[in-house]
């Protein structure tokens, strides 16, 4: 899966919780919780999510490492990477 | 016969206006079935039938805006259904004595639209009070000296639905679903309510939740994400079974007496993207095993979320559970939800530190609150509760 495709599917999941927000002007370093105000149940929503369409599972230890968009990326594409 | 009347959603619905029928006469239906969609200021709710039988006849068409305590629908009763096999049923009267209407709801029966009366005098306290409310002077009938409606008069108004003719056209279009500015015209009301009626006590308590977090970590660590449980699945849980326990945080303040409910339905704050707030009911979630009270809580989030909350969620909760979650601040004091008694707040999980065996060490800190009716209870059995709530947490294996 190509990285445009990744960021696609982190964008549209993101955009399922947060339908009014504008992800693709969110800075890609910005915390996630603040920049489109989403909980603990959205971003589990989230993690579920890209387990479903990726099946990328994102063990609850993990869960910092993916609360910006770029750090998202990163540990998904990281992990996509290592199962190849 | 029994008829299927529009239901009160709350003490401060007057009327709802129906979108959506999902029976048709000839449908059979069971106790819990949704029979109907009706929009209120709350949003779409769906609403259930209270009495088992098959659907006789649809009285009210789509869009139509009615007043609390209107039939809806017929609904032949199962008996009828058999009876009329054999012999003609009798005629049934004109208005049904026993309504469908789950007990607790309060239903108002509605009443006829008096004639207008030109430049209705009335008190400066009436006056204040129906323009508060908006209801129209001219459509109450004074009692007071040369026929002036005074204060009690708009209260009596204000008690019994107010006529909307049926089939009024609604006054605006607007898509089903969520209206956040009707929503927090449902909360002011409420809430205002509740701060005129309800005499609030407040306390707070501190608790170590390393307990909490550590079984939470191991029980979610092998887990896939759809089975993980949130810390909020505890938190519910922990009031809930301390509210079983503590009958005087549990139950409605109705007609100047408290009765206390044997069964514990959790109304989960929800916050609405956009600045809306609701709190459906999570039945029985003192029965309820962690894995379905989480599976449950999800789904309600998501409905109400996507505006579809189910009546018997609107106006069965006995107690009310409001968490902050991972941000914002410390501590949350909350507004009782009228007719209920109590609402218990959680803040945000906070590092703090923490005396333990003599040494001080960080401790992972999350403040409950209690605001309660001092009418049902006082600060003694409210501290005792809320330690309960404290203790469950750091025992997480009791849950």
């Amino acid at each position: 899966m190509s990285a445009i495709d990744i960021r696609k599917v982190i964008q549209e999941e993101l955009n399922n919780i947060a339908p009014e927000a504008d992800i693709a002007s969110v800075d890609p370093v910005a915390d996630l919780r603040e920049a489109i105000d989403i909980d603990s149940m959205d971003f589990l929503n989230f993690v579920i999510a890209i387990h479903h369409r990726l099946g990328v599972d994102i063990p609850e230890i993990d869960y910092p490492k993916l609360v910006t968009l770029d750090g998202a990326f990163a540990y998904i594409n990281g992990k996509l990477q290592a199962q190849q | 016969m029994a008829d299927f009347l529009m239901p009160s959603l709350g003490a401060d619905m007057e009327a709802g206006t129906l979108v959506e029928w999902l029976v048709k006469p000839g449908d059979w239906v069971k106790r819990g079935d949704v029979v109907a969609v009706v929009e209120t200021q709350k949003g779409a709710i769906e609403i259930e039938s209270f009495q088992p039988g098959q659907v006789e006849k649809i009285l009210i068409g789509l869009n139509s805006k009615v007043p609390v305590g209107t039939p809806l629908a017929q609904i032949k009763t199962e008996a009828e259904g058999k009876a009329a096999v054999a012999t003609p049923p009798p005629a049934p009267p004109p208005y049904p004595v026993t309504p469908a209407v789950p007990p607790g709801m309060v239903v108002a029966t509605p009443v006829p639209r008096p004639p207008p009366v030109a430049a209705a005098a009335a008190s400066p306290a009436a006056r204040r009070l129906a323009q508060e409310r908006g209801i129209d002077l001219s459509m109450i009938k004074g009692t007071g000296p040369g026929g002036t409606i005074t204060y009690a008069d708009v209260e009596q108004r204000l008690g019994a639905a107010v006529a909307v003719p049926p089939s009024e056209p609604m006054e605006k279009k607007r898509a089903i679903g969520l209206d956040l500015d009707a929503m927090r015209l449902a909360i002011a009301a409420a809430m205002a309510r509740s701060k005129r009626e309800i005499p609030h006590y407040y306390l707070e308590h501190r608790i170590d939740v390393s307990a909490s977090e550590h079984w939470l970590a191991q029980r979610n660590e092998t887990r896939p994400p759809e089975s993980r449980l949130l810390m909020a699945a505890l938190t519910i849980k922990a009031v809930a079974l301390a509210a079983h326990r503590f009958p005087a945080f549990n139950g409605f303040y109705r007609d100047n007496k408290f009765e206390s409910s044997k069964a514990v339905h959790v109304g989960t704050a929800i916050a609405i993207r956009g600045g809306g707030l609701a709190a459906p009911a999570l039945h029985d979630a003192d029965q309820l095993p962690l894995d379905e009270l989480m599976s449950r809580m999800r789904d309600l989030i998501q409905r109400t979320r996507a505006g579809r909350i189910r009546g018997s969620e609107i106006s069965d909760s006995t107690i009310t559970v409001s968490s902050l979650g991972e941000r914002g601040v410390e501590a949350l004091y909350g507004v009782i939800y009228p007719p209920q008694v109590a609402i218990v707040g959680f803040g945000k999980t906070v590092t703090r530190p923490w005396v333990i065996d003599g040494a001080i060490g960080p401790r992972p800190v999350l403040a409950v609150t209690l605001s309660a009716d001092h009418r049902v209870s006082d600060g003694h059995t409210g501290a005792l509760f809320l330690a309960e709530i404290g203790k469950l947490l750091m025992e997480p294996d009791n849950l």
